[in-house]
Order: C-alpha cells, then structure tokens, then sequence
C-alpha cells in the first residue's frame, strides 16, 4: 500500500487539492463550519503524500510521474525534484496558516463566505505545488493561472473599502504577466518543438543559441519578475499584500512571491543551464543590479508607512531583493565558485517564507483583538499580548539577521557569495539595506513595547490559543533552526539543491 | 522610402505584423486610459494578439488536420495541432480572468463610487 502510494506520491499531493477545493462547496451545504475541517483534512493529506514523496527522494534521488503512462515528450511530466521540495514547505507552512485562520475567517468573513474561502486557499495552495513540481512548461503556465485567479479572489474576498482596488491592481500586472510568460512558452516552442522541461534543455543544448531562445528567456524572466515583486514591477504588492486579511497575506507574501523566484530558477538553471548555449552573464548582472534597488527601495518606503502590515508588505519586497541577490551573483564562468550565492537564494525562499508568514500573522492576532492596524494606535500593545508581541518581534530580529536566528544564515550566504565573487558593491549594498531593514523594525517593536497606551481598550488579551499556537510553532522554529539545524538542513537539502541547480557533481 | 521588398517581407508574414499592432495597441490602451474598464479591454486586446501569433506560428500552408483516413494522401503535410490545444487553454484562462475582473469592478464601483483610475488614486 505505502510503495503504491508512494509510486503516485507526485500526482496525489496534486490532485487532492484540486479535487477538495471542487468539493469543499458541496461539503459545506451540510454545515457552513464543515468546510474548515474538510479544508484541513484535505491539507493533511497533501502534506502526508509531499512527505512520501520527500523521502522517496532523500533515498533514491528525483521521482518522475507520468501522467496516463505517456511518457515524456508527449506526455505531461510531474517530477519532484529538489526544486519541486519546496512544495513541503508550502504544505507545511499551509496547515499552521489554516489552523489560525479558522478563527481569524470567522470574525472577518460572513459565514456564507467561508466555505468561498477555503476553496480557494487549497486553489491557490494546488496551484503552488503544481507550479514547483510540474516538468511541463505549459502546465506551469496554468498552475500558475489557477493559483493567481485564486490569489486574487482572496484578496478581495473582505468588504473593506480599497480591498477590490488592490485586487485589480494585482490582477492587471499578474495577467499582463502571465501573457509575457504564455508569449515565452510560445518562443521556447517555436524553437524547440517540445514543451517537457527536460526534452526542451536537451534540444536547446543541440540547437544552440539563436534571438528566437534569448526573447523567450527574456519574456520569461521579466513575468516571473512581476510575479515575485522585483523592484519597478513590485507597486502591485504593498497594497494587496497589506489588505489582504492577515492569513491570505501570510500565503500571498510568504509562499506564492517565491513561485516567481521558482520560476526564475527552474527557467534559468534547471530549462537552459548557465552551462549552456546561452550566455547568462548579462542577465544575472541585470537582475543583481535591479535587486540592489529592490532591497534598498523596500526599506526605503517601508519608513514612510504607518500601517503595520504594509510595513511588512514592503518588507517583503526588499527580502525578494535579496534573493534575486543571491541568484544574481552567481558567475557563470564560474560555477563552482558560487555555491555560496545559490545556496543563499535558496535558504532565503525558505528562511523568508517562515519569518514572514510568523510576522503576519502575528500583526493579523494584534489587528484580530484590537481592530487597530496603525502603528500609533499600538502603542504599548505588548504589555497587553505578550505571547504575540514576542513572536512578533523574534521574526523582526530574524527578519534583520541577528545572528542565531534562521533569517541571519540565508543573508549570510548571499553576502559570502558577494564577497565569492569579489563584487564588494554589493555586500555593502545589502549591509546597507540590512541597516534600514533593521532601522524599522526597531521602530515597530519600540511602538509596541516602549510607549505608554493611549487607544487601546482596557479588555484587549490574548488572542485565542488556535491562533496563539500556529505562532508559537512559528517563532519557535525560527529560533530552532536557526540555532541547532540549520547545519543538518544544508548538508541534507539545500547543498545537493544548490548543486543540483548549478549543474555540479554532488 | 520604403522598398518593395520590406512590404513584400510585411505581407508575407502579415500575421505577425498584425499582432504586434494589435499587442501595442492594447498596451496604449491599458497605459493612458483612465476607464478601469477600458484598460481591462486593452488587456483583452493584448491577449488576442498573443493568441493570433501562436495559433499563426503552427500554421503549414496546404497542411492538412494529422489525422489518418484512407483518403490521406501519400505523402501528407500535417498542421501542428499543439498551438491549437494550447490556446484552447489560455482562452479559458483568459475567460476567467475576465469574469474575475469584471465583478472586481463591480465591487469596486460599489465600494469606490468610481472607475476613474485618476481618483481612484486620490482615495488613498
């Protein structure tokens, strides 16, 4: 039974989502509340096959499904990878936000609207997985249709007053986006005349370079750009991300940003290689270049804010800077030589996607209790919610860096491969950008915990124990990780994945 | 001037040619119009024009559907059926996009009172 279901691992943590997202509607005509559970049965399960799959690969290396046994090229491939591993993460990190978003849902949504909800939470979660283990170009495309019409639903799912405005200012850039991307897809075709991952890195390798190969991987970068929020393309972010309600904007920032990162690396390392035909030089300088303007500009506009959570919106933007850092200094001539620099990236997409789901939802359980979401409204909230205001300010810290914490080991790398590849520039760049980073979060945590109350109601508590401990586990784990396994995390995963990704021997 | 063998160039491959007008016409569109509704339809446009380049790009001249009957003749020119399915996808990608942008603005209007992009970035 457990070989069987492993063998189908791949295609099951898929189709679970897409299958209980359609159900959840019909689950629910028997009770609006059932959708909840049914939500969280569904993503128990997902987890429960990305997991049988995750040692499948520990042991044996990448797994390859055929979907209908059509093999490859003319079938649709699923492989779990170790790029497509990110989707543990993202189960992971589904399940704790579900949990606290059960009561946070209830106090903001209508009833009607919950089972609305989390159909389109396992939409956009299904989406996301799809993405990160699909070999197939084109099914990337519509995996990421599904979970970007998903995300921006979420988004405008709350009656606020700006919450549709921020949602269709989401949905031009995404699906202007999605077309550069659809117009890539169409390029690399033309060329190749396959639309496997594989088979396409095979024949661009016979085929050599051509202008036909190079505008498709420019079509396919600048979309993914947009979708992860580099710097010119990132003025959809601050406002849907800082609308949005607390969990969608702890999923939004903290997973599906990084499908754009997932993208970039699967398009640029694991579809055409640095070793290959095409020279990556100028590109990877280019987006170096644009990522030291999205580190600097995000914490540059993140100090005129007052609303905490577009505080950590732009936030966002400048840790997307630092993980087009890190992919942007890799050396293509050197290859060897930038391991430091990818396994930074790498560590980044994941040490981010904790920190900053921690941070939302902590800020969702301040503005949950109090209705508040100005940082001069908050002051001297910590006295009152200590357990959050705590986890909140251990993912600032580890947000900034400070050694010990998960955040410090993936900034770390990326300056280390700066320093790799001798381009001081930006070691000082993303130091400077650290600084101001840190400038602000100081700031929130002197608001919460260093003024005297002056809004704030005598009844305001803690927030209930199911949104208390998703946090809880959060921090923790922030602090955890960074502490005592993030040595045994690099040697087991994200080393063989940043080597894998450069094309070097294990 | 213009020689005759940039027009005979043009024509030849007159599909591309319109659907780079088609693409910059939907991106003046989406840029200068303030009516949200009016950018939405540039998107539109800009769709289109992606659609006609690849569906164009899989077309053989005198090529037949790949299917084998027994009036095939011997040696058949076979038209790509893949652009076909592909596009077949994006369009209801598409379609639902719009449906979704359609009853943002709904909501929008209802929350906003406007679909001016102008003041809608007074609002703030």
């Amino acid at each position: 039974m457990t070989t069987y279901l492993t063998s189908h691992s791949p295609v099951l943590m898929e189709i679970i989502f897409l299958a209980g997202a359609a159900l959840t509607p019909i689950i629910s005509l028997i009770r609006k509340k059932l959708a909840f559970w049914w939500a969280l049965i569904v993503s128990t399960l997902g987890f429960y096959f990305c997991m049988l799959a995750a040692a499948e690969l520990y042991r044996s290396g990448p797994l390859s499904y055929y979907l209908g046994g059509w093999r490859p090229p003319y079938g649709i491939e699923i492989k779990f990878d170790y790029l497509g591993a990110f989707a543990f993460l993202i189960l992971l990190l589904n399940i704790i936000i579900m949990v606290y978003s059960k009561k946070y849902m209830e106090h903001e949504i209508s009833e009607d609207k919950l089972p609305i909800y989390y159909t389109l939470v396992l939409l956009l979660v299904g989406g996301m997985v799809g993405v990160t283990i699909t070999g197939d170009i084109f099914n990337m495309f519509v995996f990421m249709e599904i979970l970007s019409l998903a995300g921006y639903s979420l988004i405008a799912i709350t009656e606020e007053r700006l919450n549709a405005m921020a949602s269709f200012k989401y949905l031009v850039m995404g699906a202007l986006s999605s077309l550069l991307l659809l117009v890539g897809i169409a390029f690399i075709y033309n060329v190749t005349g396959s639309l496997n991952m594989a088979d396409i890195s095979l024949k661009l390798q016979q085929y050599g370079a051509s202008t036909t190969a190079y505008v498709a991987v420019a079509a396919l970068i600048i979309g993914f750009t947009v979708k992860a929020a580099m710097f010119p393309v990132h003025i959809w972010l601050p406002d849907a991300h800082g609308l949005a309600p607390s969990p969608v904007s702890a999923l939004l920032s903290g997973l599906v940003i990084k499908i754009g990162i997932v993208g970039i690396l699967r398009i640029v390392f694991s579809i055409y290689r640095i070793a290959g035909p095409i020279n990556f030089s100028y590109l990877l300088d280019v987006l170096a270049w644009f990522a030291t303007a999205t580190v600097i500009f995000g914490a540059f506009f993140a100090f005129f804010q007052d609303d905490l959570k577009i505080i950590l919106a732009y936030s966002s933007v400048s840790n997307i800077g630092y993980i087009l850092m890190g992919i942007g200094l890799i050396s293509v001539s050197n290859p060897a030589g930038s391991v430091n620099a990818m396994l930074g990236a790498l560590t980044h997409v994941a040490a981010h996607a904790i920190i900053k789901s921690l941070l939302f939802l902590s800020a969702g359980a301040i503005i949950y209790k109090t209705g508040l979401r100005k940082l001069n409204d908050l002051k001297g909230i910590g006295k009152k919610m200590p357990i959050t205001c705590m986890a909140l300010v251990i993912g600032a810290l580890s947000i900034t860096g400070v050694p010990g914490t998960v955040g410090f080991w993936a900034k770390w790398y990326v300056i280390n491969g700066a320093f790799d590849s001798g381009r001081l520039f930006f070691a000082i760049a993303m130091l400077v950008g650290a600084l101001m980073v840190f400038a602000y979060y100081i700031k929130i945590i002197n608001v919460i915990f260093f003024r005297i109350p002056e809004n704030l109601t005598a009844e305001v508590d803690e927030a209930p124990l199911s949104m208390l401990i998703p946090i809880v586990i959060l921090a923790a784990s922030c602090l955890v990780y960074g502490l005592f396994y993030i040595n045994p995390m690099i040697t087991n995963y994200f080393m063989p994945a940043a080597k894998s990704l450069l094309g070097l021997a294990m | 001037m213009i020689n005759n063998e940039i027009i005979a160039k043009a024509y030849s491959s007159i599909n591309y040619v319109v659907a780079v007008t088609l693409f910059c016409i939907g991106l003046y569109a989406l840029i200068i119009k303030p009516n949200l509704i009016k950018k939405f339809m540039g998107l539109n446009i800009i769709e289109t024009s992606v659609f006609l380049f690849i569906i164009s790009s899989g077309l053989v001249e005198g090529g037949i559907a790949p299917i084998y009957t027994k009036t095939t003749p011997a040696n058949p020119v076979f038209v790509n059926p893949i652009p076909q399915a592909l596009i077949l996808t994006a369009i209801v990608v598409a379609v639902s996009t719009t449906a979704l942008a359609l009853s943002l603005m709904i909501k929008l209007y209802d929350q906003c009172g406007t679909l001016n992009a102008n003041k809608l970035k007074e609002l703030r």
